[in-house]
Formats: structure tokens, C-alpha cells, sequence
């Protein structure tokens, strides 16, 4: 390096290494949840010693806009941080927007405290950082407003969609081309920002509820980039390591979305899902169902030696996690052994389920991941399918003509006897049919999920209630 | 502002950086994907940091204006980030260290 560093310079670079240290270790650590809260307050250290360092800064003058800054932040953070954890995705959208923004402003603020002085690298990085910082801010937003229902979760399509996408897209990449050979041309900055922002918004329209895993790790992905991009701008070594940990954080989640939907990342972009229903609707109308009583399925339960319940997102919006808890605890009082097989795409972010089981009090070695479990199926008495569908559909591996063929799922079909609950034969979230309600060791359990698991507890002579 | 090895330096700590990343990712529990996810999430709003010199260096009114903003969402990341991350983490309890056995 051919400048000389200031002390105090040294003191803060020294800081940002100690600090990118333990963001590495922090995420190390969650490779188990015996380590997981370690990483914690690893993360917490490394921002504060990160923060603390920042104020050393020898060009600060103005500490006041800074405090109102942080105290107006830590009053938004903390309700944000005390959600439900049913709406865990949706702020975990909303904060993928709160970050790209924070990435946005950076952006736009240093290009026009620098222009034109600005080499063709640094302009061709800052409008990489804006670009995807602005169509992350919109486009999280979006998810957010479909995650939380505001905005309808249907997917939104028209005819030439991917060619105004396109469009819009190439004229983002031809202005800040204009503006890497012209810096100077200040005006066509805010039409490259506006054009990201609307890009955004027009990206996750046709997307549909069942993608929003995907889509979150993909936004998660962005966000990280455009941060690593800002690293590139301000010249700091720490921010590009968060951002290439938090870029290729998103990216691994979205690869292992888009494979457990059996999915590319095209496809999942270009493709809105949900519109293809049309050969689902088709079946038969009326094949028979067995179905049974809370009384029956109690007994049918009770009466065998492992369990498997399969949760999915219905459980949740019922509400019917403790309840689970309850059948949960009185089924292994009478010694069965009971577990629950999560498909990655249960929940609507990765690994949802998960933290949904766990916030009902079960134990995280209860819960097992699809492809450890899906072998056990045959020797399984009883599989109990709690609003889960799509992912266990049977379809999936043997009708071509589905829509959801090649999908990974559960071989739930495959246990003993299958139960499912569920309120009526409407199909699901996705729209499908499934085959494995009319097979002969299927019974129907009609009702709302936490009343009928409510009622078997009963039976059973475990609830309280 | 930059010499041009500053800028290739800098891609040498991203792409590094990157795999590292890349294998300590790998390694996480699928049990734990959505901690992980608000997790980095916090991580990321380190980006605080270019937001804070923004702000106290006030070189002119816009880019303190998108400074003060910037501060403002990055730190609520920060804050409801590693919060919410800490509840879900809590959560998670084995059933092996408790009372009643588990069947087998």
C-alpha cells in the first residue's frame, strides 16, 4: 500500500478484523443448536466492537445525528425483534428491506459526494450496489405484503410479463453503463434507482405463496451482494466479508428451496406457479374416502409403536401446536415413539416448521429432516399428516402430468396406516389434488386441526382440556 | 479515490471470503434455517458502519438526510435481528438432559 495509515486508523482496521473474526465464528456456531446462542453473542460482540471502531472515525464531526440515528433504530428494532413466530417471514422480508435500503442511501449518498471523480470500477460496483439494493428494498416489500396478506398471494400475471421485466432491467444496465463512461451525468442517476425500485415490485407479482421460501433466501442473497458491493464503495474489507457470508447464506437457502420444489431459480423467477391447475381439476368428483372419529384415531394411535407426524404450514394457521405438544406427550407417556418428519419447504421460510415446533416445546431431536426420515416410513404403525398437502403427495413421484411431479416428498403412503386431518376435501394451497386421501390405509380426520388434535389428546386421557 | 490494487485486493477478501461462507453455511442444521437467516440478516446490517461515517462527517444536507435514514434501518436490523434470533434460539431445547425418557 502506497499511503501511510493514521494510528487511529490502524486502532479501527484492527477492530473491523477482529470483528470479521467473529461474524465467521458466529455463524460457525450455528451449525448446532448446542453452540447456536454462543454465535449470538459472538455477532453482538463483533457489532459492537464494529460500531465502537466507526466512531473513532477521524472525519466524524456530527455525533448528535448519529445518536438520534441508533436510539430511532433500537425503537424500531425492538418490536421487530418480538414478533410472533407465525410472522417470523414476513420480518424477515421486511428486514431484507430495511438492509438494502440502508444499502441504497449509502450508495446514492456517495455517488453524489463523488461525481464526477469516479473511476469506471467504482461506478460500474456503486451501480451494481444500487441496482440491487433498490430492486431487493421493493421487491422484499412485496414479499412481506403477500407474506402478511396484505397484498393477495395469488400470483399476478400478464401477458409479456418477462419482456417488460427484461426491458425495465435493460434499461437499468444501460444507464449505469452511461454513467460508468459518464460520471458527470448526475440527472440519470434517480431514473436508474426508480427503475430498480420498480423492477422490484414487477419481479415478485407473479410469484406465488407457495415460492416465498425460495424467494426470501433469493431476496436474503441480494441483500448480502449489494452489501458486499457497498464494501467495494466505502473500501471496507469488513463489509465485504458480511455481505459475501450473508450473499452466499442466501444463495445455499435458495438452492436448497429451489431443490426441494424440484425448481430452478428460472423457474421459480419466470414461471408463477400456482397458474397451472388446470390439469388438477380434472379427477373424478366423488372417490370414496374412509374417514374416522377422534375416538378411533386415539385408539389407532395409542395401539402403536412409532408414530410420525408430518406438520405443515395449516398446522400453524390453525394454531394447533401445543395441542400437538399435548398428543405429543401423552403418546410417549404410553411408550410410542413418536418423531415429526419436516420437509424443507414446510413453513414459509426455511426451516419454519422448525422454530414453530420448538416455540411448543418440542425437543429438537424429535424433529427430523426429510431425507433422514423418509426410510423409516415402512416400519412406520401410524403417520398423522397435520395440514401439511403438496409435500406429501404421492403424485409427486408417479403422475408425470402433475404439476408438482419430480417434487421430493414424504413417503408418507408408505407407513402402516396414514391419517390425515384436515377440514374438507378442498385441495390446498397449491391447488392439487392428492391421490393419497382415497388409498385404502388412509383415513380422514374432518375437522379443524386443533380441535380434532385436541379431541384424540382427550381421548387419550393426556389433555388438560 | 481508489488505486486499482486496492479494488483487486478487495475481490480477493470477497471471493474468499465467499468460501468461506459457502462451507460454514453448508454446515448449518436445516433445524435451523430461519435463526440462520435472521442471523446473517443482523450480520449484514454492519452496513451500519458506512452509514454512521455518512452521517458524522454531514459533507452535505442529502447525504446526511439518506445517512440518518440508513443508520435508522440498518439499526433496527441490528436490534430486531439479533432479538428475534435469540427467542428462537432459546426455544430449541433437546429432549435427552429431561426427566422422562424417550421410548424406543
Amino acid at each position: 500500500m502506497t499511503t501511510e495509515l493514521a494510528g487511529s486508523q490502524i486502532i479501527i482496521e484492527l477492530v473491523y478484523l477482529i470483528a470479521s473474526v467473529l461474524f465467521i465464528f458466529s455463524l460457525k456456531w450455528m451449525s448446532s443448536p448446542t453452540t447456536a446462542r454462543h454465535g449470538i453473542w459472538a455477532g453482538e460482540i463483533g457489532m459492537l466492537l464494529a460500531i465502537c471502531g466507526t466512531l473513532l472515525h477521524h472525519g466524524i464531526v456530527d455525533y448528535r445525528l448519529i445518536a438520534i440515528g441508533l436510539v430511532l433504530g433500537t425503537i424500531i428494532g425492538i418490536p421487530l425483534g418480538r414478533v410472533a413466530m407465525t410472522a417470523v417471514p414476513q420480518r424477515t422480508a421486511l428486514s431484507h428491506a430495511f438492509g438494502a435500503l440502508c444499502v441504497t442511501l449509502v450508495g446514492s449518498a456517495e455517488f453524489y459526494l463523488r461525481s464526477p471523480d469516479i473511476s469506471r470500477f467504482m461506478m460500474s460496483v456503486l451501480s451494481l450496489e444500487v441496482i440491487l439494493g433498490g430492486l431487493t428494498v421493493t421487491g422484499s416489500l412485496m414479499a412481506a405484503g403477500k407474506l402478511q396478506e396484505i397484498l393477495p398471494q395469488r400470483p399476478l400475471t400478464y401477458k409479456g410479463q418477462n419482456f417488460v421485466n427484461f426491458v425495465l432491467l435493460a434499461g437499468a444496465v444501460v444507464i449505469a453503463v452511461s454513467l460508468v463512461l459518464h460520471p458527470e451525468a448526475r440527472s440519470l442517476f434517480p431514473f436508474m434507482i426508480l427503475i430498480a425500485l420498480a423492477f422490484g415490485v414487477l419481479l415478485i407479482i407473479p410469484i406465488g405463496g407457495a415460492d416465498m421460501p425460495t424467494v426470501i433466501s433469493l431476496l436474503n442473497g441480494y441483500a448480502g451482494l449489494s452489501a458486499a458491493a457497498m464494501g467495494f464503495v466505502l473500501d471496507s474489507k469488513l463489509l465485504i466479508i458480511a455481505g459475501a457470508l450473508d450473499g452466499s447464506s442466501g444463495l445455499i437457502l435458495s438452492i436448497i428451496m429451489s431443490k426441494a420444489m424440484n425448481r430452478s431459480f428460472t423457474n421459480v423467477l419466470f414461471g408463477a406457479f400456482g397458474q397451472v391447475q388446470t390439469s388438477a381439476a380434472v379427477g373424478e368428483e366423488a372417490r370414496p374416502v374412509r374417514s374416522a372419529t377422534p375416538e378411533e384415531a386415539a385408539a389407532i394411535l395409542s395401539a402403536a409403536n412409532r408414530v410420525i407426524v408430518v406438520p405443515g404450514y395449516g398446522m400453524a394457521v390453525a394454531q394447533a401446536q401445543h395441542k400437538v405438544r399435548e398428543l405429543y406427550d401423552a403418546l410417549t407417556k404410553r411408550g410410542v415413539d413418536v418423531r415429526f418428519a419436516i420437509h424443507p419447504v414446510a413453513g414459509r421460510m426455511p426451516g419454519h416448521m422448525n422454530v414453530l415446533l420448538a416455540e411448543a416445546d418440542i425437543p429438537y431431536d424429535r424433529l427430523i429432516e426429510m431425507d433422514e426420515i423418509n426410510g423409516d416410513f415402512p416400519q412406520t404403525d401410524v403417520a398423522l399428516v397435520i395440514g401439511a398437502n403438496d409435500v406429501t403427495n404421492p403424485a409427486a413421484r408417479s403422475d408425470t402430468t402433475s404439476p408438482i411431479y419430480g417434487m421430493p416428498i414424504l413417503d408418507v403412503d408408505k407407513a402402516h396406516t396414514v391419517m390425515v386431518i384436515k377440514r374438507s376435501m378442498n385441495p390446498g394451497f397449491a391447488g392439487i389434488d392428492n391421490p393419497l386421501y382415497y388409498l385404502n390405509n388412509t383415513l380422514m380426520l374432518f375437522g379443524d386441526a386443533k380441535a380434532f388434535v385436541g379431541s384424540i389428546v382427550r381421548e387419550l386421557g393426556g389433555g388438560h382440556g | 479515490m481508489n488505486s486499482s490494487s486496492n479494488l483487486i485486493n478487495a475481490l480477493f477478501i470477497f471471493v474468499l471470503a465467499g468460501f468461506i461462507g459457502f462451507e460454514v453455511i453448508r454446515r448449518v442444521s436445516p433445524l435451523l434455517h430461519t435463526p440462520l437467516m435472521s442471523l446473517t440478516n443482523a450480520l449484514d446490517a454492519i452496513a451500519v458502519v458506512g452509514a454512521i461515517v455518512l452521517v458524522g462527517e454531514h459533507k452535505s444536507t442529502l447525504s446526511a438526510v439518506f445517512g440518518l435514514i440508513a443508520v435508522i434501518a440498518a439499526t433496527s436490523n441490528i436490534v430486531g435481528g439479533f432479538l428475534i434470533t435469540d427467542r428462537m434460539l432459546k426455544m430449541f431445547k433437546s429432549s435427552r438432559p429431561a426427566d422422562k425418557p424417550v421410548a424406543k
